[in-house]
């Protein structure tokens, strides 16, 4: 699968593309299939997140899970600073990432 | 330390009121990110893996407690508590918004601080020893050189738009505590018949392309050197590779036209650069260093109490001689057992400035190490300093040693980042915990770099470790024999890399190699360069 991916203007956030919009949750992202190009072009246009990209992802049963290790990261946080990652009321949240 | 005239704080407000006005164009959508990127790296602001990160610049790596105090508050307020000093003496928040960046600069301004040029191809923040007006060694003071270079670098329109990033290092003792050989350009400054002046070492850096700057000038005079510095950079912009950024730094210019060449164009633009009269006047020189004149050091020279075996330990690790006596040079390890080297909660940030507002006549140096330094600390209140240090957690007994890590971001924070560094230099300091263990090895400068962009300078650790992407997957090679200091070098990659765990066995097993055959006083290093890399390679892989 294919996900949509950039960074909040404003925050710089890590931000995926839902099929209606954004969300710093990547559990929350779609597969936007060949047609990632098109919203991306749409997206870029409108201005609100930073360099938006394609990247090839893993369904699983917890959500789509990015294929490469740096949007892995991305998806959380950093690996060093479990309190600082999006979910960090639990430290085993990360496993998937490494 | 130099205070910032009415031209230094009138540039510095215009640029925040300039960045203000791009940020508002940008969050208004009136420019694109195409348009906005350049205007946002000439003001230190990156994008990075999760957020915004801008990087500070610390002239020289010189601060007083009210900037280091701005520096905590702006970790506090505008990021997520903390700070990551640098290994070009700088300090980067990692969590800061656009929307709020300009308030962010505006506050640095009033305690006379930007980001500017710590990002883009121009002259970025200068660097020195950051034992700079304390160490025993030195022939002068660097940091009036320095600051000079500073403000001549500030905005200098004729190199703004460099070829690639340049990086000035200025040091004045025989021991190198910068790395300068490994800069842009390195000055060592030095005497010549009673007279000032600097060697001029060019084409010096890490990245993928490692090498040691060769000396281009043995001696230019202290009144030239504004003229040979800008003829060195003439010649550079006017011959530099634009057409391929892995080629376009000065060392491959010097590199590829041979020094000999290098040197001669470069004196043949000094004789005409000469003629400008861009050297400052006697009376600016003097003004600016005046403003580095040394502290009234007025403590009587007691040697401190060692009773406390602890206190005892980071005396004899932390503490070096300073030229005054009474006094001595603290550093502060910011490389905790199992922490992030070089990081600092704000709350650590404030003890270090309150110390150095109390004991140290107000200064804090940052170090290329990742570290911090008071410089100038009364030998009578070192037991003071120690405890509070310990109280902040700030007391770690290792400097220089196996645990005193430089490592970058790495691929938890950066966007270049092929693989993580941090966790592989917190699982080698917990390897080697054990502080009697650490302090048998002794001196070992260990650095990891999570890509061939080398900002955590692995080619010049005695062992140095490069994360690479090998297939998706975090792979590390391992390099020996690097340094930094005045015994310069680049390291040798040992042969093929290992997996995160993989790493910490083989450094383990290259410093017990070591250990089994060094002789008499050596260094990890110097037994390296004596027996050779196959008895650590044979360790390691066989």
């Amino acid at each position: 699968m294919k996900l949509l991916t950039g960074n909040e203007l404003g925050s710089g956030a890590v931000t995926w593309w839902t099929g209606s919009g954004w969300s710093i949750h990547v559990e929350d992202a779609v597969d936007v299939g060949e047609g990632g190009e098109s919203i991306l072009h749409a997206e870029e246009g409108a201005r609100r997140v930073n360099a938006p990209y394609i990247i090839d992802a893993i369904a699983t049963p917890e959500g789509p899970r990015p294929a490469h290790i740096k949007d892995r990261v991305r998806a959380l946080g950093p690996t060093v600073r479990p309190d600082l990652t999006l979910k960090p009321a639990d430290p085993a949240a990360g496993d998937w990432i490494i | 330390m130099y205070k910032y005239d009415n031209y230094d704080q009138a540039i510095v407000d215009a640029r925040v009121a300039e960045f203000r006005d791009q940020v508002n164009r940008r969050m208004a959508g009136e420019i694109t990110e195409d348009q906005f990127k350049p205007l946002r790296l000439m003001n230190g602001l990156y994008l990075q893996l999760h957020a915004y990160m801008l990087r500070v610049a610390i002239p020289y790596g010189t601060l007083d407690s009210r900037q280091m105090r701005m520096l905590a508050h702006i970790a506090r307020k505008y990021d997520r508590d903390y700070g990551h000093f640098t290994t070009r003496q700088n300090i980067q928040y990692n969590w800061i918004k656009l929307e709020e960046c300009a308030d962010l600069l505006e506050e640095l301004a009033s305690v006379e601080m930007h980001a500017i040029q710590t990002s883009g191809n121009c002259i970025r923040n200068i660097s020195s020893d950051q034992y700079a007006g304390a160490a025993a060694d030195e022939v002068a003071d660097p940091r009036p050189w320095a600051e000079l270079l500073r403000q001549w670098s500030t905005f200098h329109p004729e190199f703004s738009y460099l070829p690639r990033k340049f990086k000035i290092a200025v040091i004045a003792s025989p021991e190198d505590r910068a790395a300068m050989r490994l800069h842009d350009i390195g000055l060592e400054l030095v005497k010549q018949d009673g007279e000032l002046g600097a060697r001029v070492f060019v084409g010096g850096g890490m990245g993928r392309t490692p090498m040691i700057a060769p000396e281009i000038n043995p001696f230019v005079k202290a009144d030239d050197l504004l003229s040979y510095i800008e003829a060195c950079l003439r010649v550079y912009n006017r011959y530099g590779r634009r057409d391929n950024i892995y080629k376009a730094r000065i060392k491959i210019l010097v590199h590829e036209i041979g020094a000999d060449e290098y040197r001669r164009q470069v004196a043949e633009e000094f004789a005409h650069v000469k003629t400008l009269g861009i050297d400052p006047p006697l009376a600016e020189l003097e003004r600016i260093s005046a403003f580095f004149a040394a502290p009234a050091f007025d403590a009587a020279d007691v040697e401190p109490d060692r009773s406390d075996p602890d206190f005892a330990v980071w005396l004899d690790q932390n503490v070096k001689p300073h030229k005054q006596a009474g006094y001595a040079i603290v550093n502060i390890s910011l490389k905790p057992i199992g922490g992030i080297p070089g990081d600092a909660s704000s709350a650590q940030i404030d003890v270090m400035a309150d110390l150095a507002e109390k004991y140290s006549f107000d200064e804090l140096r940052v170090t290329h190490a990742q570290n911090i330094v008071l410089p100038h600390v009364a030998k009578r209140d070192l037991y003071a300093v120690w405890q509070a240090l310990r109280e902040a957690d700030l007391a770690n007994a290792n400097l220089d040693l196996i645990s005193d890590i430089i490592a970058c971001p790495g691929l938890d924070y950066c966007s270049l980042a092929n693989a993580r560094s941090i966790p592989i230099a917190q699982k080698i300091a917990t390897r080697f915990a054990d502080a009697e263990r650490q302090r048998d090895v002794g001196e070992l400068k260990l650095k990891i770099s999570g890509c061939i962009n080398a900002c955590g300078h692995h080619h010049a650790g005695h062992i140095g470790i490069l994360g690479v992407d090998k297939k998706g997957v975090e792979n590390y090679q391992l390099t020996l024999g690097g340094s930094g200091a005045e015994d310069v070098s680049i390291g040798k990659i040992t042969g093929p890399g290992f997996d995160e765990d993989g790493i910490v066995d083989a450094v383990e097993k290259a410093v017990e190699k070591y250990r089994e055959l060094r002789e008499g006083d050596e260094r990890f290093v110097d037994t390296y360069r004596r027996v050779g890399m196959d008895p650590f390679k044979e360790a390691i892989y066989g």
